[in-house]
């Protein structure tokens, strides 16, 4: 089995708390796994990227080009950043939220929303989903990164108990059920 | 116990395993993280030290006070710390010290691409690489050891693909360190010439003795293959090349200084074609060709990462290059929302100000729409480059200001000042106080008035600093850096005096004190006029709406600081009501 899973998006978004739990159930399930991030400075807004490879033996800590198996896009537009890793065979998940690039917000430039549409074409399938609506359907936008991790689990070969075990033990304790159900959703999505 | 770890968590989890007792370090990516995660265990002392000289000295103490010790930076910071290691190299140590140094390939946070491996050789010290998290924690543990069995400090390079890689660890004890006296040994401590002569060639038997144990069974083995390619390589990079070729024999340097020359010419017999991948630096290449081992030279860039694709790239003798899409807008980091920075610089862009800049948050005050930064070379530069500027030219230091953030200036900044002072300087500086070492992911430091751990302890008033230096209390201006009215003519009234000027900023970083978050503004459309003012603030909470030609707030993003209210000149901001 080999697993290659590219996670994009925008600093501030969460998506550090996703790609360790899909660390914990790749471990839970017996393989070795490897997950490098460059999540540049402390401030918010910069583009940041997770490479999580899951295998028999995984050696480099970073995908080579066209092998993401699954490509997460946490924003809308970030995923074109990383062409080089996606290729036919690949699984786009969307979130279909926008954060404006500094020069869109000031109006100098436009947000790619054809290119998107043009991009997504490539992929062999994709989910898109506005996870912060789903997130607000129970009450915490919050928690918009657990529903795109229930599609996510939906699509890989991990068991939903691994995963609900590996959120217990990631979540703050208060936390679980909402955590919980918003996995649920995007499981079912 | 198998977990998933960083390699960060993997160095500071080797420092509690192997019994330390006291790590001191200085923030820096990519290291940060392990002085943050050594500071969860409560068996080990850990603390923030002012810079990493002072670590590296602390850590010294440690050791000479029979306690393991352990120091953390990133490569730049093995720079300001070279003094203190470059002699104890001579002392040696009493109880183990280890130094953890992470490169950064590609400068994903950095100001330069330093190879931090020509310090090992530099200082005569042996130097692991591990390759994974797993190696990170064996290799820091057993560096440790060999610190004290050959009384050497001992070196372990990091960089950003294995500090910020999260691999499988097999958890392991606390285990008891070997029992040290303090030590009170003056021959071997006090490095006066007569001592260090004597000590510099116990160094050089020491590397002569460390080399044997390179050339041992337990580090630096080679695996053969297929016999027509050898690969020597080290680190991640040893990772890259297993994928790139799998079938390739390759001789792993776990040890990167010094290096197993008798291993090398025995695996070189052993194969067809021997190369040599590594990045940055030709360290490897240069010295195993000095020995007279031939190696087929790879073509290549002496600049940035390597990847699976780039080493595969080397072995067709291609160029490999990845061009991002330029027409994709860019998203660079830009200072938060409600940053304490921002209101100053927009103040020091009105007035033109030639600013030497610093290394923190504040160097994003470079980017448009502010545009107020003209030099970044290291930190604590801004203030002697100030001083250097002021007396290369009349009138320089009225048109010119130095910016420093809190922890920069407590880093080198303070002996600047003193310089400037001293040697009757004009020059006038910014210390940007928002109480916090925001960079690098909001640590506390010595005018924080918290420890590592949240504790309280002394704040430094840079106020009294200041006047204690000589600069004259008048000089020294409190600012609201929020206030842009107010900065604008502080900062006309100080560049203007022929005399040594600090102004200090007073407001926290919003993460340093989320008590300043308040409710969010919003833009009544029909008031705006779309002059576009508020736009320059370079704020990513305020938007343009172009079909509408006016501006509008994100409210999930507004942090309530009340800067845009000042600069809009037609009352169309307001803030949602309590
Ligand atoms: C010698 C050295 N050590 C560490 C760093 C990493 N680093 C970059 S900026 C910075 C501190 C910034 O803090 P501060 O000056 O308070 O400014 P802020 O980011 O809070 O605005 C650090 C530690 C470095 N670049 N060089």
């Amino acid at each position: 089995m080999k697993l290659d899973i590219l996670m994009v998006g925008v600093g501030g978004q969460g998506t550090v708390l996703s790609s360790n739990i899909v660390c914990d159930v790749a471990l839970a399930n017996g393989f070795d796994v490897k997950k490098s991030e460059i999540h540049g400075m402390a401030q918010r807004g910069g583009s940041v990227v997770t490479h999580i490879r899951v295998g028999e033996e995984v050696f480099s800590p970073t995908i080579p080009e066209k092998s993401a198996d699954i490509v997460v896009s946490f924003e809308r537009m970030e995923f074109l950043r990383y062409d080089e890793y996606y290729g036919k065979e690949t699984t786009l998940i969307l979130n279909t939220q926008v954060i404006a690039p500094p020069t869109v917000a000031d109006g100098s430039a436009q947000y790619p929303d054809e290119k998107v549409a043009q991009t997504k074409k490539i992929f062999s399938k994709v989910y898109e989903t506005d996870a912060i609506s789903k997130a607000m359907e129970i009450g915490n936008p919050k928690v918009a990164g657990m529903v795109i991790l229930g599609i996510l689990a939906k699509a890989v070969p991990f068991k939903k108990e691994a995963w609900e075990q590996a959120i217990k033990d990631r979540v703050p304790p208060k936390t679980i059920d909402l955590n919980l159900k918003a996995f649920d959703i995007g499981y079912n999505i | 116990m198998k977990k998933v770890l960083s390699g960060n968590e993997a160095f500071a989890r080797a420092a509690f395993e192997a019994g330390a007792g006291v790590v001191s370090s200085y923030p820096g990516t990519p290291s940060t993280e392990i002085t943050e995660h050594a500071a969860h265990y409560k068996e080990l002392y850990t603390e923030w030290a002012t810079n990493e000289k002072v670590a590296m000295e602390v850590a010294i103490g440690a050791s000479l006070g029979g306690k393991r010790a352990m120091t953390c930076m990133k490569h730049v910071g093995l720079n300001v710390a070279s003094d203190p290691i470059m002699t104890l190299s001579y002392t040696g140590v009493n109880a183990g010290l280890v130094a953890v140094v992470a490169d950064d390939p590609n400068m994903y946070s950095s100001q330069n691409e330093q190879d931090s491996r020509h310090y090992a050789r530099f200082g005569k010290m042996p130097m692991f690489e591990p390759a994974d998290s797993a190696e990170a924690k064996r290799f820091t543990k057993e560096a440790f050891d060999l610190s004290e069995e050959f009384c050497t400090p001992v070196l372990v390079r990091s960089c950003t693909r294995v500090s910020h890689t999260q691999t499988v660890v097999e958890l392991e004890d606390r285990a008891e360190a070997p029992h040290f006296e303090p030590e009170n040994n003056i021959p071997k401590w006090v490095m006066i010439p007569a001592n260090a002569r004597k000590r510099h060639r116990i160094v050089e038997n020491r590397l002569l003795e460390l080399q044997e144990l390179a050339e041992g069974d337990k580090y630096n083995n080679y695996v053969i293959r297929d016999k027509s390619v050898g690969v020597i390589c080290a680190g991640v990079t040893y990772n890259y090349v297993r994928e790139a070729n799998p079938e390739a024999s390759t001789l792993k340097l776990d040890m990167v200084w010094p290096l197993p020359m008798e291993k090398i010419k025995k695996f070189s017999k052993l194969v067809d074609k021997l190369y040599v991948v590594e990045e940055l630096d030709p360290f490897f290449e240069t010295e195993i060709t000095a020995a007279g081992i031939a190696i087929e030279h790879i073509d290549r860039s002496l600049c940035g990462e390597l990847s699976v694709d780039a080493v595969r790239a080397l072995f067709n003798s291609e160029e490999y290059e990845v061009e991002p899409d330029m027409s994709l807008p860019f998203r660079p980091p830009s200072m938060c929302p409600g940053c304490s920075h921002r209101g100053i610089f927009y103040a020091i862009n009105r007035l033109k100000l030639f600013v030497t800049g610093d290394i923190g948050c504040y160097t994003l005050g470079l980017l448009p729409p502010l545009k107020a930064i003209n030099t970044t070379v290291c930190m604590g530069a801004s203030i002697g480059m100030a001083h250097g500027l002021d007396k290369a030219s009349e009138n320089m230091s009225e048109k010119s200001v130095a910016v420093i953030g809190d922890s920069t200036f407590l880093h080198t900044g303070i002996n600047s000042l003193i310089n400037t002072v001293y040697n009757n300087g004009h020059s006038t500086v910014i210390i940007l106080d928002n109480g916090i070492t925001g960079m690098t992911g909001h640590q506390p430091n010595a005018g924080t008035g918290c420890d590592i751990h949240g504790a309280p302890t002394v704040k430094i008033d840079y106020v009294n600093l200041c006047k204690s230096i000589g600069v004259k209390p008048e000089n020294i201006r409190v600012t609201d850096p929020f206030d842009i009215a107010a900065c604008m003519e502080v900062l006309k009234e100080e560049t203007s005096k022929k005399e040594p000027s600090v102004i200090i900023t007073n407001k926290p970083c919003i993460f340093a004190d989320r008590s300043v978050v308040d409710k969010p503004y919003f833009i009544h459309e029909d008031k705006c006029s779309g002059c576009r003012i508020c736009t320059r603030l370079g704020c990513p909470a305020i938007l343009w709406k172009e079909e509408d030609r006016v501006a509008y707030i994100d409210e999930n993003l507004c942090t309530g600081c009340h800067l845009c209210i000042k600069v809009c000149k037609f009352g169309a901001i307001e803030q949602r009501s309590k």
